[in-house]
Protein backbone atom coordinates (compact mmCIF):
# COMPACT_ATOMS: atom_id res chain seq x y z
CA UNK A 1 0.00 0.00 0.00
CA UNK A 2 1.50 3.23 -1.08
CA UNK A 3 -1.05 5.65 0.30
CA UNK A 4 -0.37 4.74 3.91
CA UNK A 5 3.40 5.10 3.69
CA UNK A 6 4.23 7.27 6.62
CA UNK A 7 7.14 9.58 6.95
CA UNK A 8 8.32 8.89 10.51
CA UNK A 9 9.83 12.33 11.15
CA UNK A 10 6.59 14.03 10.15
CA UNK A 11 4.60 11.72 12.40
CA UNK A 12 7.03 12.41 15.21
CA UNK A 13 6.57 16.12 14.67
CA UNK A 14 2.80 15.75 14.82
CA UNK A 15 3.21 13.83 18.03
CA UNK A 16 5.42 16.47 19.53
CA UNK A 17 2.54 18.93 19.05
CA UNK A 18 0.04 16.76 20.90
CA UNK A 19 0.64 13.75 23.10
CA UNK A 20 -1.37 10.55 22.57
CA UNK A 21 -3.50 11.23 25.62
CA UNK A 22 -4.01 14.74 24.35
CA UNK A 23 -5.43 13.33 21.14
CA UNK A 24 -7.76 10.96 23.01
CA UNK A 25 -9.12 13.77 25.14
CA UNK A 26 -9.59 15.80 21.98
CA UNK A 27 -11.85 12.98 20.77
CA UNK A 28 -13.76 12.86 24.02
CA UNK A 29 -14.18 16.63 24.31
CA UNK A 30 -16.85 17.58 21.70
CA UNK A 31 -19.55 15.18 22.92
CA UNK A 32 -18.67 15.74 26.57
CA UNK A 33 -18.71 19.53 26.26
CA UNK A 34 -21.98 19.43 24.30
CA UNK A 35 -23.54 17.28 27.02
CA UNK A 36 -22.34 19.50 29.86
CA UNK A 37 -23.26 22.80 28.20
CA UNK A 38 -26.58 21.89 26.56
CA UNK A 39 -27.87 19.17 28.87
CA UNK A 40 -26.34 19.34 32.36
CA UNK A 41 -26.29 23.13 32.54
CA UNK A 42 -30.04 23.45 31.69
CA UNK A 43 -30.76 20.96 34.48
CA UNK A 44 -28.69 23.08 36.86
CA UNK A 45 -30.77 26.07 35.79
CA UNK A 46 -33.98 24.20 36.67
CA UNK A 47 -32.43 23.46 40.04
CA UNK A 48 -31.77 27.18 40.45
CA UNK A 49 -35.29 28.20 39.39
CA UNK A 50 -36.78 25.95 42.05
CA UNK A 51 -35.16 28.16 44.71
CA UNK A 52 -35.59 31.56 43.08
CA UNK A 53 -39.00 31.80 41.39
CA UNK A 54 -41.26 33.46 42.32
CA UNK A 55 -39.01 34.53 45.22
CA UNK A 56 -35.74 33.43 46.77
CA UNK A 57 -35.97 30.67 49.35
CA UNK A 58 -37.48 27.31 50.09
CA UNK A 59 -41.04 28.48 49.46
CA UNK A 60 -41.64 26.07 46.60
CA UNK A 61 -40.47 23.13 48.63
CA UNK A 62 -42.97 23.93 51.38
CA UNK A 63 -45.64 22.73 48.95
CA UNK A 64 -44.31 19.18 49.34
CA UNK A 65 -45.56 19.22 52.92
CA UNK A 66 -48.54 21.53 52.50
CA UNK A 67 -50.15 20.70 49.16
CA UNK A 68 -52.57 17.78 49.14
CA UNK A 69 -52.72 17.54 45.30
CA UNK A 70 -48.93 17.23 45.11
CA UNK A 71 -48.86 14.54 47.78
CA UNK A 72 -51.64 12.65 46.02
CA UNK A 73 -49.73 12.85 42.76
CA UNK A 74 -46.56 11.54 44.40
CA UNK A 75 -48.47 8.63 45.94
CA UNK A 76 -50.09 7.78 42.58
CA UNK A 77 -46.70 7.98 40.87
CA UNK A 78 -45.11 5.53 43.30
CA UNK A 79 -48.10 3.19 43.28
CA UNK A 80 -48.35 3.02 39.49
CA UNK A 81 -44.57 2.59 39.13
CA UNK A 82 -44.47 -0.15 41.78
CA UNK A 83 -47.41 -2.13 40.37
CA UNK A 84 -46.05 -1.78 36.83
CA UNK A 85 -42.62 -3.00 37.94
CA UNK A 86 -44.05 -5.99 39.80
CA UNK A 87 -46.23 -7.09 36.88
CA UNK A 88 -43.39 -6.60 34.39
CA UNK A 89 -41.09 -8.76 36.52
CA UNK A 90 -43.52 -11.66 36.77
CA UNK A 91 -44.66 -11.57 33.14
CA UNK A 92 -41.20 -10.82 31.79
CA UNK A 93 -39.65 -13.63 33.80
CA UNK A 94 -41.94 -16.19 32.19
CA UNK A 95 -40.97 -15.02 28.72
CA UNK A 96 -37.23 -14.96 29.43
CA UNK A 97 -37.44 -18.35 31.12
CA UNK A 98 -39.30 -19.89 28.20
CA UNK A 99 -36.83 -18.42 25.72
CA UNK A 100 -33.78 -19.81 27.51
CA UNK A 101 -35.14 -23.10 28.79
CA UNK A 102 -37.76 -24.28 26.34
CA UNK A 103 -35.39 -26.14 24.05
CA UNK A 104 -37.71 -25.95 21.08
CA UNK A 105 -37.63 -24.44 17.63
CA UNK A 106 -39.84 -21.45 18.42
CA UNK A 107 -37.13 -19.62 20.35
CA UNK A 108 -36.22 -17.39 17.40
CA UNK A 109 -39.86 -16.40 16.91
CA UNK A 110 -40.27 -15.63 20.62
CA UNK A 111 -37.17 -13.46 20.58
CA UNK A 112 -38.40 -11.51 17.56
CA UNK A 113 -41.81 -11.00 19.19
CA UNK A 114 -40.18 -9.57 22.33
CA UNK A 115 -38.03 -7.17 20.34
CA UNK A 116 -40.70 -6.00 17.90
CA UNK A 117 -42.55 -3.66 20.31
CA UNK A 118 -39.24 -1.99 21.14
CA UNK A 119 -39.12 -0.55 17.65
CA UNK A 120 -42.67 0.76 17.64
CA UNK A 121 -43.09 4.14 19.24
CA UNK A 122 -44.65 4.48 22.67
CA UNK A 123 -47.07 6.98 21.19
CA UNK A 124 -48.41 4.45 18.67
CA UNK A 125 -48.66 1.75 21.32
CA UNK A 126 -50.55 4.06 23.68
CA UNK A 127 -52.83 5.06 20.82
CA UNK A 128 -53.62 1.39 20.20
CA UNK A 129 -54.68 1.05 23.85
CA UNK A 130 -56.94 4.09 23.52
CA UNK A 131 -58.57 2.46 20.49
CA UNK A 132 -59.09 -0.71 22.52
CA UNK A 133 -60.11 0.63 25.91
CA UNK A 134 -62.10 3.78 25.14
CA UNK A 135 -65.76 4.25 26.07
CA UNK A 136 -66.76 3.30 22.56
CA UNK A 137 -63.53 1.42 21.99
CA UNK A 138 -63.12 -1.95 20.37
CA UNK A 139 -63.37 -3.95 23.60
CA UNK A 140 -66.49 -2.20 24.88
CA UNK A 141 -68.17 -2.32 21.47
CA UNK A 142 -67.47 -6.03 21.11
CA UNK A 143 -68.72 -6.84 24.60
CA UNK A 144 -71.91 -4.88 23.98
CA UNK A 145 -72.40 -6.49 20.56
CA UNK A 146 -72.02 -9.90 22.18
CA UNK A 147 -74.60 -8.93 24.75
CA UNK A 148 -72.22 -9.50 27.66
CA UNK A 149 -72.59 -5.97 29.02
CA UNK A 150 -75.17 -3.26 28.51
CA UNK A 151 -73.23 -0.13 29.31
CA UNK A 152 -69.56 0.48 28.47
CA UNK A 153 -67.10 -0.31 31.25
CA UNK A 154 -64.62 2.41 32.23
CA UNK A 155 -61.31 0.82 31.25
CA UNK A 156 -59.28 3.97 30.73
CA UNK A 157 -59.01 7.37 32.36
CA UNK A 158 -58.29 5.35 35.49
CA UNK A 159 -55.33 3.57 37.02
CA UNK A 160 -56.32 0.26 35.45
CA UNK A 161 -55.87 1.57 31.91
CA UNK A 162 -52.66 3.42 32.77
CA UNK A 163 -51.05 0.37 34.41
CA UNK A 164 -52.16 -1.96 31.61
CA UNK A 165 -50.63 0.23 28.91
CA UNK A 166 -47.53 0.94 31.00
CA UNK A 167 -46.88 -2.77 31.52
CA UNK A 168 -47.17 -3.18 27.79
CA UNK A 169 -44.62 -0.42 27.15
CA UNK A 170 -42.20 -1.47 29.90
CA UNK A 171 -42.21 -5.26 29.41
CA UNK A 172 -39.35 -5.37 26.89
CA UNK A 173 -37.22 -3.31 29.30
CA UNK A 174 -37.79 -6.03 31.91
CA UNK A 175 -37.23 -8.95 29.57
CA UNK A 176 -33.89 -7.81 28.12
CA UNK A 177 -31.82 -7.64 31.36
CA UNK A 178 -33.33 -10.92 32.57
CA UNK A 179 -32.50 -12.63 29.27
CA UNK A 180 -28.94 -11.29 29.39
CA UNK A 181 -28.60 -12.80 32.87
CA UNK A 182 -30.18 -16.18 32.01
CA UNK A 183 -27.94 -16.49 28.96
CA UNK A 184 -24.95 -16.90 31.27
CA UNK A 185 -26.50 -19.48 33.60
CA UNK A 186 -25.23 -23.03 33.43
CA UNK A 187 -28.03 -25.62 33.40
CA UNK A 188 -25.70 -28.12 35.10
CA UNK A 189 -26.78 -27.03 38.61
CA UNK A 190 -30.45 -27.54 37.88
CA UNK A 191 -29.68 -30.88 36.24
CA UNK A 192 -27.67 -31.92 39.29
CA UNK A 193 -30.54 -30.99 41.60
CA UNK A 194 -32.92 -32.96 39.40
CA UNK A 195 -30.55 -35.94 39.41
CA UNK A 196 -30.46 -35.80 43.20
CA UNK A 197 -34.22 -36.12 43.27
CA UNK A 198 -35.59 -32.56 43.30
CA UNK A 199 -38.87 -31.99 41.50
CA UNK A 200 -38.72 -29.72 38.45
CA UNK A 201 -40.35 -26.90 40.40
CA UNK A 202 -38.16 -27.56 43.43
CA UNK A 203 -35.01 -27.36 41.32
CA UNK A 204 -36.28 -24.16 39.75
CA UNK A 205 -37.21 -22.53 43.04
CA UNK A 206 -34.13 -23.47 45.07
CA UNK A 207 -31.44 -23.58 42.40
CA UNK A 208 -32.37 -21.65 39.26
CA UNK A 209 -34.31 -18.69 40.66
CA UNK A 210 -31.55 -17.57 43.07
CA UNK A 211 -29.09 -17.50 40.18
CA UNK A 212 -31.35 -15.15 38.21
CA UNK A 213 -31.56 -12.60 41.03
CA UNK A 214 -29.10 -10.15 39.42
CA UNK A 215 -31.20 -10.09 36.24
CA UNK A 216 -34.42 -9.59 38.19
CA UNK A 217 -32.92 -6.71 40.16
CA UNK A 218 -31.57 -4.87 37.11
CA UNK A 219 -34.91 -5.31 35.39
CA UNK A 220 -36.70 -3.96 38.46
CA UNK A 221 -34.38 -0.95 38.65
CA UNK A 222 -34.74 -0.09 34.97
CA UNK A 223 -38.53 -0.43 34.86
CA UNK A 224 -39.11 1.39 38.15
CA UNK A 225 -36.87 4.34 37.24
CA UNK A 226 -38.41 4.68 33.78
CA UNK A 227 -41.93 4.37 35.22
CA UNK A 228 -41.37 7.06 37.87
CA UNK A 229 -40.77 9.73 35.24
CA UNK A 230 -43.05 8.39 32.54
CA UNK A 231 -45.21 10.95 30.81
CA UNK A 232 -46.70 9.88 27.47
CA UNK A 233 -48.75 6.82 28.40
CA UNK A 234 -50.12 8.08 31.74
CA UNK A 235 -51.04 11.41 30.13
CA UNK A 236 -52.88 9.77 27.23
CA UNK A 237 -54.60 6.94 29.10
CA UNK A 238 -55.08 8.74 32.40
CA UNK A 239 -57.16 11.47 30.76
CA UNK A 240 -56.16 13.95 33.47
CA UNK A 241 -57.50 11.67 36.21
CA UNK A 242 -54.34 9.72 36.95
CA UNK A 243 -51.98 12.64 37.46
CA UNK A 244 -48.53 11.17 37.76
CA UNK A 245 -45.82 13.61 38.71
CA UNK A 246 -44.56 14.25 35.16
CA UNK A 247 -48.02 15.26 34.00
CA UNK A 248 -48.47 17.35 37.14
CA UNK A 249 -45.27 19.24 36.29
CA UNK A 250 -46.38 19.83 32.70
CA UNK A 251 -49.73 21.10 33.94
CA UNK A 252 -48.08 23.55 36.36
CA UNK A 253 -45.84 24.92 33.61
CA UNK A 254 -48.06 24.94 30.55
CA UNK A 255 -51.43 25.83 32.05
CA UNK A 256 -50.53 27.79 35.16
CA UNK A 257 -47.06 29.07 34.23
CA UNK A 258 -45.94 28.25 37.76
CA UNK A 259 -42.28 27.64 36.95
CA UNK A 260 -41.25 27.63 40.60
CA UNK A 261 -43.52 24.72 41.55
CA UNK A 262 -42.81 22.92 38.27
CA UNK A 263 -39.05 23.17 38.77
CA UNK A 264 -39.31 22.16 42.41
CA UNK A 265 -41.23 19.02 41.41
CA UNK A 266 -38.70 18.33 38.66
CA UNK A 267 -35.88 18.50 41.18
CA UNK A 268 -37.87 16.27 43.53
CA UNK A 269 -38.44 13.72 40.77
CA UNK A 270 -34.78 13.84 39.80
CA UNK A 271 -33.68 13.36 43.42
CA UNK A 272 -36.12 10.46 43.87
CA UNK A 273 -34.75 8.84 40.72
CA UNK A 274 -31.17 9.32 41.92
CA UNK A 275 -32.01 7.90 45.36
CA UNK A 276 -33.58 4.80 43.78
CA UNK A 277 -30.54 4.26 41.56
CA UNK A 278 -28.05 4.78 44.39
CA UNK A 279 -30.03 2.50 46.71
CA UNK A 280 -30.08 -0.11 43.96
CA UNK A 281 -26.31 0.19 43.52
CA UNK A 282 -25.93 -2.04 46.58
CA UNK A 283 -27.72 -4.91 44.85
CA UNK A 284 -27.27 -4.23 41.14
CA UNK A 285 -24.10 -3.93 39.15
CA UNK A 286 -24.89 -0.49 37.72
CA UNK A 287 -22.04 -0.68 35.26
CA UNK A 288 -23.47 -3.81 33.74
CA UNK A 289 -27.09 -2.70 33.98
CA UNK A 290 -26.64 0.74 32.44
CA UNK A 291 -23.23 1.50 31.02
CA UNK A 292 -22.52 -1.77 29.27
CA UNK A 293 -25.92 -2.99 28.21
CA UNK A 294 -25.75 -4.21 24.66
CA UNK B 1 -38.85 -38.37 25.96
CA UNK B 2 -40.28 -37.52 29.33
CA UNK B 3 -43.76 -36.12 29.47
CA UNK B 4 -43.50 -32.32 29.96
CA UNK B 5 -44.14 -31.45 33.58
CA UNK B 6 -46.92 -29.18 34.79
CA UNK B 7 -44.34 -26.53 35.65
CA UNK B 8 -42.91 -26.46 32.15
CA UNK B 9 -46.36 -26.30 30.55
CA UNK B 10 -47.30 -23.47 32.91
CA UNK B 11 -44.19 -21.40 32.08
CA UNK B 12 -44.51 -22.00 28.33
CA UNK B 13 -48.20 -21.19 28.15
CA UNK B 14 -47.59 -18.11 30.27
CA UNK B 15 -44.82 -16.96 27.97
CA UNK B 16 -47.00 -17.29 24.87
CA UNK B 17 -49.85 -15.44 26.56
CA UNK B 18 -47.50 -12.62 27.49
CA UNK B 19 -46.18 -12.47 23.92
CA UNK B 20 -49.75 -12.31 22.65
CA UNK B 21 -50.35 -9.43 25.08
CA UNK B 22 -47.27 -7.68 23.67
CA UNK B 23 -48.17 -8.03 20.02
CA UNK B 24 -51.94 -8.30 19.51
CA UNK B 25 -53.03 -4.94 20.98
CA UNK B 26 -50.81 -3.10 18.50
CA UNK B 27 -52.44 -4.87 15.58
CA UNK B 28 -55.81 -3.32 16.38
CA UNK B 29 -54.73 -0.19 14.49
CA UNK B 30 -54.85 -2.15 11.22
CA UNK B 31 -58.59 -2.92 11.00
CA UNK B 32 -59.43 0.46 12.52
CA UNK B 33 -57.39 2.23 9.83
CA UNK B 34 -59.58 0.54 7.21
CA UNK B 35 -62.83 1.66 8.76
CA UNK B 36 -65.52 3.26 6.64
CA UNK B 37 -66.63 5.47 9.52
CA UNK B 38 -65.37 8.97 10.22
CA UNK B 39 -64.62 8.13 13.84
CA UNK B 40 -62.42 5.48 15.45
CA UNK B 41 -64.18 2.14 15.17
CA UNK B 42 -63.99 -1.25 13.54
CA UNK B 43 -65.19 -1.21 9.91
CA UNK B 44 -69.02 -1.20 9.90
CA UNK B 45 -70.21 -2.06 6.40
CA UNK B 46 -67.18 -2.13 4.16
CA UNK B 47 -63.44 -1.65 4.20
CA UNK B 48 -62.27 1.75 3.07
CA UNK B 49 -58.98 3.35 2.17
CA UNK B 50 -60.23 6.90 2.71
CA UNK B 51 -58.09 7.49 5.80
CA UNK B 52 -54.97 6.53 3.87
CA UNK B 53 -56.10 8.87 1.10
CA UNK B 54 -56.50 11.56 3.69
CA UNK B 55 -52.96 11.03 4.96
CA UNK B 56 -51.40 11.07 1.51
CA UNK B 57 -53.33 14.13 0.39
CA UNK B 58 -53.01 16.24 3.53
CA UNK B 59 -50.02 18.59 3.27
CA UNK B 60 -49.78 18.90 7.06
CA UNK B 61 -49.33 15.15 7.56
CA UNK B 62 -46.86 14.89 4.70
CA UNK B 63 -44.86 17.92 5.83
CA UNK B 64 -44.71 16.56 9.36
CA UNK B 65 -43.50 13.19 8.08
CA UNK B 66 -40.83 14.85 5.98
CA UNK B 67 -39.72 17.08 8.85
CA UNK B 68 -39.47 14.12 11.22
CA UNK B 69 -37.48 12.27 8.62
CA UNK B 70 -34.86 14.90 8.00
CA UNK B 71 -34.58 15.86 11.67
CA UNK B 72 -33.97 12.15 12.26
CA UNK B 73 -31.29 11.96 9.59
CA UNK B 74 -29.52 15.10 10.84
CA UNK B 75 -29.69 13.80 14.42
CA UNK B 76 -28.33 10.40 13.38
CA UNK B 77 -25.45 12.08 11.55
CA UNK B 78 -24.42 14.40 14.36
CA UNK B 79 -24.97 11.92 17.19
CA UNK B 80 -23.10 9.16 15.36
CA UNK B 81 -20.07 11.33 14.60
CA UNK B 82 -19.89 12.84 18.11
CA UNK B 83 -20.66 9.58 19.90
CA UNK B 84 -18.26 7.45 17.86
CA UNK B 85 -15.32 9.81 18.30
CA UNK B 86 -16.18 10.07 22.00
CA UNK B 87 -16.29 6.32 22.55
CA UNK B 88 -13.04 5.76 20.68
CA UNK B 89 -11.33 8.38 22.83
CA UNK B 90 -12.70 6.75 26.00
CA UNK B 91 -11.67 3.31 24.80
CA UNK B 92 -8.06 4.46 24.36
CA UNK B 93 -8.00 6.32 27.65
CA UNK B 94 -9.85 3.69 29.70
CA UNK B 95 -9.10 5.64 32.84
CA UNK B 96 -11.22 6.65 35.80
CA UNK B 97 -11.84 10.05 34.26
CA UNK B 98 -13.01 8.59 30.96
CA UNK B 99 -15.40 6.25 32.78
CA UNK B 100 -16.91 9.28 34.51
CA UNK B 101 -17.23 10.92 31.09
CA UNK B 102 -19.13 7.86 29.87
CA UNK B 103 -21.50 8.10 32.84
CA UNK B 104 -22.10 11.78 32.06
CA UNK B 105 -22.97 10.89 28.48
CA UNK B 106 -25.65 8.37 29.44
CA UNK B 107 -27.54 10.68 31.86
CA UNK B 108 -30.30 11.31 29.30
CA UNK B 109 -31.38 7.67 29.68
CA UNK B 110 -32.06 8.20 33.36
CA UNK B 111 -33.40 11.75 33.59
CA UNK B 112 -37.21 11.86 33.22
CA UNK B 113 -38.25 13.28 29.83
CA UNK B 114 -40.34 16.08 31.28
CA UNK B 115 -37.50 17.28 33.50
CA UNK B 116 -34.95 17.47 30.70
CA UNK B 117 -37.52 19.12 28.44
CA UNK B 118 -38.05 21.91 30.98
CA UNK B 119 -34.30 22.42 30.96
CA UNK B 120 -34.18 22.51 27.17
CA UNK B 121 -37.06 24.98 27.04
CA UNK B 122 -35.50 27.51 29.43
CA UNK B 123 -32.07 27.34 27.82
CA UNK B 124 -33.36 27.27 24.24
CA UNK B 125 -35.32 30.48 24.98
CA UNK B 126 -32.06 32.14 26.04
CA UNK B 127 -30.32 30.85 22.91
CA UNK B 128 -33.17 31.76 20.54
CA UNK B 129 -33.54 28.14 19.45
CA UNK B 130 -37.24 27.71 20.24
CA UNK B 131 -39.29 26.43 17.28
CA UNK B 132 -36.24 25.90 15.06
CA UNK B 133 -35.02 22.74 13.36
CA UNK B 134 -31.54 23.43 14.77
CA UNK B 135 -32.96 23.48 18.29
CA UNK B 136 -34.76 20.17 17.81
CA UNK B 137 -31.74 18.49 16.18
CA UNK B 138 -29.50 19.70 19.02
CA UNK B 139 -31.87 18.35 21.68
CA UNK B 140 -32.35 15.04 19.85
CA UNK B 141 -28.59 14.66 19.36
CA UNK B 142 -28.08 14.88 23.12
CA UNK B 143 -30.84 12.32 23.71
CA UNK B 144 -29.35 9.95 21.11
CA UNK B 145 -25.73 10.20 22.30
CA UNK B 146 -26.11 7.58 25.07
CA UNK B 147 -27.28 4.94 22.59
CA UNK B 148 -24.50 5.66 20.11
CA UNK B 149 -21.78 5.71 22.75
CA UNK B 150 -23.02 2.48 24.38
CA UNK B 151 -23.21 0.55 21.11
CA UNK B 152 -19.87 1.81 19.76
CA UNK B 153 -18.17 1.05 23.06
CA UNK B 154 -19.68 -2.45 23.07
CA UNK B 155 -18.32 -3.06 19.56
CA UNK B 156 -14.84 -1.97 20.67
CA UNK B 157 -14.82 -4.45 23.54
CA UNK B 158 -13.71 -7.12 21.06
CA UNK B 159 -10.83 -5.11 19.61
CA UNK B 160 -7.37 -6.22 20.70
CA UNK B 161 -5.46 -3.23 22.10
CA UNK B 162 -2.26 -4.54 20.56
CA UNK B 163 -3.51 -3.83 17.03
CA UNK B 164 -3.69 -0.03 17.30
CA UNK B 165 -0.44 -0.16 19.31
CA UNK B 166 1.19 -1.97 16.40
CA UNK B 167 -0.07 0.68 14.01
CA UNK B 168 1.33 3.40 16.24
CA UNK B 169 4.75 1.78 16.60
CA UNK B 170 4.94 1.37 12.84
CA UNK B 171 4.68 5.11 12.57
CA UNK B 172 0.98 5.84 12.03
CA UNK B 173 -0.27 9.00 13.75
CA UNK B 174 -3.18 8.83 16.20
CA UNK B 175 -5.78 10.06 13.66
CA UNK B 176 -4.42 7.63 11.05
CA UNK B 177 -4.60 4.74 13.50
CA UNK B 178 -8.14 5.63 14.50
CA UNK B 179 -9.28 5.97 10.91
CA UNK B 180 -7.57 2.87 9.52
CA UNK B 181 -7.78 0.47 12.48
CA UNK B 182 -10.28 1.46 15.15
CA UNK B 183 -13.16 2.81 13.06
CA UNK B 184 -13.38 -0.33 10.87
CA UNK B 185 -13.45 -2.48 14.02
CA UNK B 186 -16.23 -0.36 15.48
CA UNK B 187 -18.32 -0.30 12.30
CA UNK B 188 -21.12 -2.67 13.47
CA UNK B 189 -21.55 -0.59 16.63
CA UNK B 190 -21.50 2.63 14.64
CA UNK B 191 -24.26 1.38 12.32
CA UNK B 192 -26.41 0.17 15.24
CA UNK B 193 -25.83 3.49 16.96
CA UNK B 194 -26.90 5.44 13.87
CA UNK B 195 -30.12 3.43 13.55
CA UNK B 196 -30.85 3.95 17.25
CA UNK B 197 -30.18 7.68 16.95
CA UNK B 198 -32.57 8.00 14.02
CA UNK B 199 -35.32 6.12 15.86
CA UNK B 200 -34.82 8.09 19.09
CA UNK B 201 -35.30 11.29 17.11
CA UNK B 202 -38.12 10.00 14.89
CA UNK B 203 -40.17 8.88 17.92
CA UNK B 204 -39.30 11.71 20.32
CA UNK B 205 -42.32 13.67 21.54
CA UNK B 206 -41.95 15.28 24.98
CA UNK B 207 -38.99 17.50 24.05
CA UNK B 208 -40.66 18.56 20.81
CA UNK B 209 -43.83 19.51 22.71
CA UNK B 210 -41.79 21.89 24.87
CA UNK B 211 -39.33 23.45 22.40
CA UNK B 212 -41.45 23.87 19.27
CA UNK B 213 -44.51 25.99 18.65
CA UNK B 214 -45.92 26.08 15.13
CA UNK B 215 -43.12 26.13 12.59
CA UNK B 216 -41.61 22.78 13.46
CA UNK B 217 -44.26 20.05 13.20
CA UNK B 218 -43.06 16.48 13.58
CA UNK B 219 -45.02 13.30 13.01
CA UNK B 220 -45.22 12.36 16.72
CA UNK B 221 -46.45 15.88 17.47
CA UNK B 222 -49.21 15.59 14.84
CA UNK B 223 -50.25 12.24 16.31
CA UNK B 224 -50.17 13.64 19.85
CA UNK B 225 -52.29 16.65 18.91
CA UNK B 226 -54.62 14.41 16.92
CA UNK B 227 -55.22 12.18 19.94
CA UNK B 228 -55.79 15.20 22.20
CA UNK B 229 -58.19 17.14 19.97
CA UNK B 230 -60.24 14.87 17.78
CA UNK B 231 -59.29 11.27 17.38
CA UNK B 232 -59.72 10.79 13.67
CA UNK B 233 -58.91 7.47 12.00
CA UNK B 234 -56.12 9.07 9.94
CA UNK B 235 -53.95 8.47 13.04
CA UNK B 236 -54.76 4.77 12.75
CA UNK B 237 -53.69 4.84 9.10
CA UNK B 238 -50.40 6.55 10.05
CA UNK B 239 -49.89 4.07 12.89
CA UNK B 240 -50.49 1.14 10.54
CA UNK B 241 -48.00 2.51 8.04
CA UNK B 242 -45.40 2.93 10.80
CA UNK B 243 -46.00 -0.58 12.16
CA UNK B 244 -45.71 -2.05 8.66
CA UNK B 245 -42.54 -0.06 7.94
CA UNK B 246 -41.05 -1.36 11.22
CA UNK B 247 -41.94 -4.94 10.30
CA UNK B 248 -40.39 -4.61 6.85
CA UNK B 249 -37.20 -3.07 8.25
CA UNK B 250 -36.96 -5.74 10.96
CA UNK B 251 -37.37 -8.53 8.41
CA UNK B 252 -34.80 -6.91 6.12
CA UNK B 253 -32.45 -6.61 9.08
CA UNK B 254 -32.80 -10.25 10.11
CA UNK B 255 -32.41 -11.43 6.49
CA UNK B 256 -29.19 -9.47 6.17
CA UNK B 257 -27.83 -11.14 9.29
CA UNK B 258 -28.55 -14.70 8.17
Amino acid sequence: MTTTTIDPPAAAAARRGLSDRGWYWLFVAPALIAMVVFYIWPLVQIFGISFTEPEFGLGNYAALVESRPIQTSLVITFRVAAVTTLLCLVLGYMVSYAIYNAQHRMVGVMLALVLLPFWISVLIRSFAWIVLLGRSGVVNDSLIALGLIEKPIAMMHNEFGVVLAMVHVMLPFAVLPMMANMKGINRAYVDAARGLGASEFGAFWHVYLPQTKPGILSAALLVFVLSLGFYITPALLGGGRVLMISEYITYQIQELLRWGVGSMLSVTLLVMTAVVILAAARFVNLRKALLERG
Amino acid sequence: MKRPSFFRIFMNTGAWLVLAFLILPMLVVIPVSLTDTSYLAMPKEALSLRHYENYFSDARWLDATWQSFYIGVLTALSATVLGTVFSIGCWFLSSRASTIARWVLITPILVPPVVQSLGFYRFWVQLGLIDTVTGVVLAHTLLALPYVSISVFAALANLDRKIPQAARSLGASVPQTVWAVVVPAARPGILTGAVFAFIVSFDEIVGVLFITVRKVQTLPKMIWQGIQDNIDPTIAAVATLLVLATLVLMLAGSLRKT
